[in-house]
């Protein structure tokens, strides 16, 4: 049992470790979760029970970490911004931005310059965590279906 | 006098640690000293002596069964911290794990300020991340 579970954890892992590599490019949660062998309903509710969130949420906290680094770091600007990170829509990358940090990402841009850290300690570090300032309606982190910009189906 | 000798590194086993960490990362085994069901196993950096990784698979007697279930649940989800290893050379580094089968790969080389680095996970998910430090800082510390 014990190492089924230490298998799927990996496994896990490695899918999650490949959203953190291609979070740019537009990735479907299909495609992820075959990256852990699993389908995409098992892979969805096992991710969630092993790292505490969604993939779903998971990846849009790492583009919106990497959004921020931008923010801080060049002049681009945030609709370059939001496309550079793998959304699509400028709508849903401030929405969302705004619903992990807090603030929005022009606001977030004044407020902070850039850091000396090295990459992969920023990376780590600066990613905001999971429910930041957000209050979130009931059972919406459930809803993950899609990693695209489609609305997202309700899981069951 | 106060400097780093051991570093733990928690492994699920430590026969196929040593081949990753020996064969495939290119480490050389230090000291392997077994003590009933404790195996005291350290790798090294070649040319290095002076600073070793322990190589720990938990469990008695050392942990008990349920700590020791714990523990491997952390490592397989690669939640327990890591390494961080330097080179004078990433990219011919990485061209060198990839011919010996290494894929996990959290990153490829990469340019950054201080250097170039690069990421992978060893078998178990742990994280190690090798630099090859900018000839400022190279310079620096030589």
């Amino acid at each position: 049992m014990s190492r089924q579970v230490e298998d799927l954890n990996r496994r896990l892992l490695r899918a999650r470790d490949a959203m953190d590599r291609a979070y740019a490019e537009p990735l479907d949660v299909r495609a992820v979760a075959a990256v852990a062998y699993v389908s995409e309903a098992h892979f969805i509710r096992t991710f969630r029970a092993v790292f505490g969130e969604t993939p779903h949420r998971y990846l849009q906290r790492r583009r919106v970490e990497r959004s921020m680094f931008l923010l801080r770091e060049t002049d681009r600007s945030v609709t370059d911004i939001c496309l550079d990170v793998g959304f699509t829509s400028l709508g849903t990358f401030s929405r969302t931005f705004r619903e992990i940090v807090g603030e929005t990402p022009s606001d977030y841009r004044v407020g902070h310059g850039p850091m000396a850290a090295p990459h992969c300690f920023q990376k780590a570090t600066t990613r905001p965590v999971a429910a930041a300032g957000a209050v979130r309606p009931a059972g919406s982190a459930l809803r993950s279906s899609s990693f695209g910009e489609a609305p997202a189906a309700t899981s069951p | 006098m106060i400097k780093l000798n051991v570093a733990s590194v928690m492994v699920l086993n430590q026969e196929e640690a040593l081949d990753f960490y020996v064969n495939k990362l290119g480490l050389e085994k230090e000291q392997d000293i077994h003590q009933g069901l404790f195996r005291w196993l350290t790798v090294r950096a070649p040319g290095d002596p002076g600073i070793e990784i322990f190589l720990q698979e938990p469990g008695p007697p050392v942990q008990d069964e349920a700590t020791a279930a714990q523990l491997r649940e952390l490592i397989s989800k690669g939640a327990m911290g890591g390494l961080v290893i330097q080179t004078d050379d990433v990219r011919g580094l990485y061209e060198i794990l990839r011919a010996r089968g290494v894929a996990d790969f959290t990153q490829e080389p990469t340019e950054h300020f201080y250097g170039i680095d690069m990421g992978i996970r060893d078998p178990f998910g742990n994280a190690i991340r090798i630099l090859q430090p900018a000839k400022v800082a190279h310079a620096a510390t030589a």
